[in-house]
């Protein structure tokens, strides 16, 4: 130590080195308080600035997106969400269509994404080895990697000609669903169905993430109480397990909900972008995500581009509730885990 | 009562449950296997079809019109950096200085607030952060600006910043907080001088993941940074960015455009690829495997 300069030493310099010889002890104390309430008071400022910046800026989200929307919410009311109608020429603008594609899509997507993401988090959790654990949770993790736009890219010139070529005549043909409303009319590629199975993949990520989470936090003793009282691996998961953790993985497939309900590209890029309501999935929809991203640059006229905005005001307050909603039962089920 | 001894002999039984126990179990194990499927697909036609289009014009040339060949997308990497920089240095220090507040006061209500709406914006479409932007900073102003995208980045990134920051404070040792404020440190010098330090890497993590989050992101642009053909690194004009870029060749009916969005798309996931691993890697050699 013959430098006699790291980082502590000179630290604790400034603090204790002029103890011995200086003022009476009671003043000391009473400077070193005063001075560590100047540096702990500007502290706690400036973090409890920033922490309340976050209430802050989604008010002004909402505010922003409400001001916006205004001269169209104050125009259609809760004709906006009801009418089927959208129509830029003739300035008749109805969302009913993008509601009802971006709830079908959605549906589509937690339905097929579910059982994927339940199962690979059971396994994960409960059986894989741990040579496996590690790579399968990382390649399954990093799907949530991937940006909007690449899953798009991947839709346009893979997922959509294969459905196109093979899953759309195999329904509609050779399993003779073409009769059914749901699989009705020509197939042209990019359609409802496309963008559900898009979604689905997009999804996947974050259910199985979560699931994982809280089937970690169900105690061990649930586990072994089980096996104990001789269930087989699969009655102690059905049982013991999954009743613990169902909330929690409720709350994760609403999260996923949240995510299907506001993705927005990749699902511009494989929906179709017709404002149409119908009931077959290999028809071409709209969302309400992709309604904004695909008319925005077109927009010319005021009401068009604040017809878009409450659109966006309607998609900005369902992911509100469902996420809320989501966070809600996952933390339920945390807590417990916790406790 | 409803197994009832005359039907089902006890050894019956046992290999009926066996036989189930078998079959969920290797569903369990598909299902996983399936779940592994799409990344490698998506990846290896990535590299598939994107790889022949890259070669050094693509970074360092501007693109070409429609017809000719060659041309890269040199200003668009070099708007997405720009803009990258402009989100991180508006997200990271007020995303950090949230995730201390809650680290340091856990139970306090406006932690718990601050907590769950954090975890709420981080649900909230992309796009509609984009909206808030062009309301806030494209509407007044009057035209399209770097600036307004990098704002709508930003604040894509506080929410995420601020719950992986109070995350990673909470893997400090309440120990080594006690052990400074025994040896006299003020409690601001205790936060920022042992705490946040050993949290760093973790940190450094959560800051890695929420970029390449929204490195990839393009809805939020669409409105805000507007995409530019041209080259340009104002803060006051529009700016080229890779994902608005790789969107505007998938869409275009052009081939040659096309395979330029793949080269893209290429660039864009090693990016976003490379970070995300960067990022397991630095926590990981810090806090173990057994972390996980």
């Amino acid at each position: 130590m013959t430098g006699g300069s790291s980082a502590l030493d000179a630290g604790a310099a400034g603090g204790l080195s002029e103890v011995p010889p200086g003022p009476p002890p009671e003043s000391r104390l009473a400077n070193a308080l005063a001075a560590s309430h100047v540096g702990d008071r500007a502290y706690t400022v400036v973090t409890t600035a920033f922490a309340a910046f976050v209430p802050l800026l989604l008010i002004l989200i909402g505010v922003a997106i409400i001001v916006a929307a205004w001269p169209a919410i104050s125009t259609f009311g809760l004709g906006f969400i009801t009418s089927s109608e959208w129509d830029v020429r003739a300035g008749k603008f109805g969302a009913a269509p993008a509601l009802f594609g971006t709830i079908v899509s959605s549906i589509i997507a937690l339905a097929l994404a579910t059982p994927f993401a339940l199962g690979s988090a059971i396994f994960l959790s409960e059986f894989a080895p741990n040579w496996l654990k590690q790579p399968v949770g990382f390649l399954v993790d990093l799907l949530a990697a991937i940006p909007s736009v690449v899953y798009g890219l991947w839709g346009i010139f893979v997922l959509v000609p294969l459905l196109r070529e093979h899953v759309m005549p195999f329904f509609r043909d050779t399993l003779h669903l073409g009769s059914t409303p749901f699989f009705s009319g020509p197939a042209y590629g990019p359609s409802m169905l496309a963008a559900g199975v898009l979604l689905a993949v997009m999804v996947l990520p974050y259910i199985s993430a979560v699931s994982r989470e809280v089937l970690r936090a169900v105690p061990r003793a649930q586990r072994e109480a089980a096996l104990a009282l001789g269930a087989t691996k699969w009655e102690m998961i059905r049982d013991a397990v999954i009743p613990a953790a169902k909330s929690g993985i409720v709350g994760g497939i609403i999260l996923g909900l949240g995510r299907a309900l506001g993705e927005t590209m990749a699902v511009t890029m494989v929906i179709g972008n017709r404002p149409e309501i119908s009931a077959s999935l290999l028809a071409p929809g709209y969302s309400m995500a992709s309604l904004i991203a695909n008319e925005f640059s077109e927009a010319t006229n005021d009401m068009h581009v604040a017809a878009l905005m409450a659109v966006g005001a309607l998609l900005f307050l369902i992911t509100i509730v469902v996420n809320a909603i989501a966070r809600w039962l996952v933390w339920s089920v945390s807590m417990k885990g916790e406790k | 009562m409803s197994k009832s001894p005359g039907f089902f002999s006890a050894e019956s039984n046992r290999k009926r449950r066996a036989a189930a126990n078998g079959v969920m179990v290797t569903l369990t194990y598909v299902a996983a296997a399936v779940a592994t499927l799409p990344l490698i697909f998506i990846l290896f036609h990535l590299i598939k079809l994107g790889a022949t289009s890259i070669n050094p014009d693509f970074f360092i040339r501007m693109p070409q019109p429609v017809g000719e060949a060659g041309g890269g997308m040199a200003n668009a990497i070099v708007g997405t950096l720009i803009l990258i920089s402009i989100a991180a240095a508006m997200g990271l220090p007020i995303g950090i200085g949230a995730g201390l507040y809650l680290a340091d006061r856990k139970g306090s209500r406006l932690a718990n607030v601050v907590r769950f709406l954090s975890d709420v914006m981080n649900g909230l479409p992309s796009i509609v952060m984009g909206i808030f932007a062009w309301e806030l900073l494209v509407v007044p102003i009057g035209h399209f600006s770097a600036l307004a995208g990098g704002v709508a980045l930003g604040a894509m990134m506080i929410p995420l910043v601020t719950r992986t920051t109070e995350e990673m404070i909470a893997t400090v040792p309440n120990t080594l907080r006690e052990a400074a404020l025994a040896l006299g440190y003020q409690k601001w010098r205790t936060s920022l001088g042992v705490v946040l330090r050993t949290a760093m890497p973790g940190i450094v993590t959560g800051a890695l993941v929420a970029v390449a989050r929204v490195a990839g992101e393009t809805a939020p642009l669409l409105f805000t940074a507007f995409g530019n053909h041209f080259w340009s690194t104002s803060l006051d004009k529009p700016i080229a960015a890779l994902p608005l870029q790789i969107f505007t060749y998938a869409i275009s009916p052009y081939d040659e455009w096309h395979s330029l969005a793949w080269a893209g798309a290429l660039v864009l996931i090693a990016m976003v690829l490379v970070i995300s691993i960067a990022a397991r890697y630095v926590t990981r050699s810090r806090y173990g495997v057994a972390a996980d």
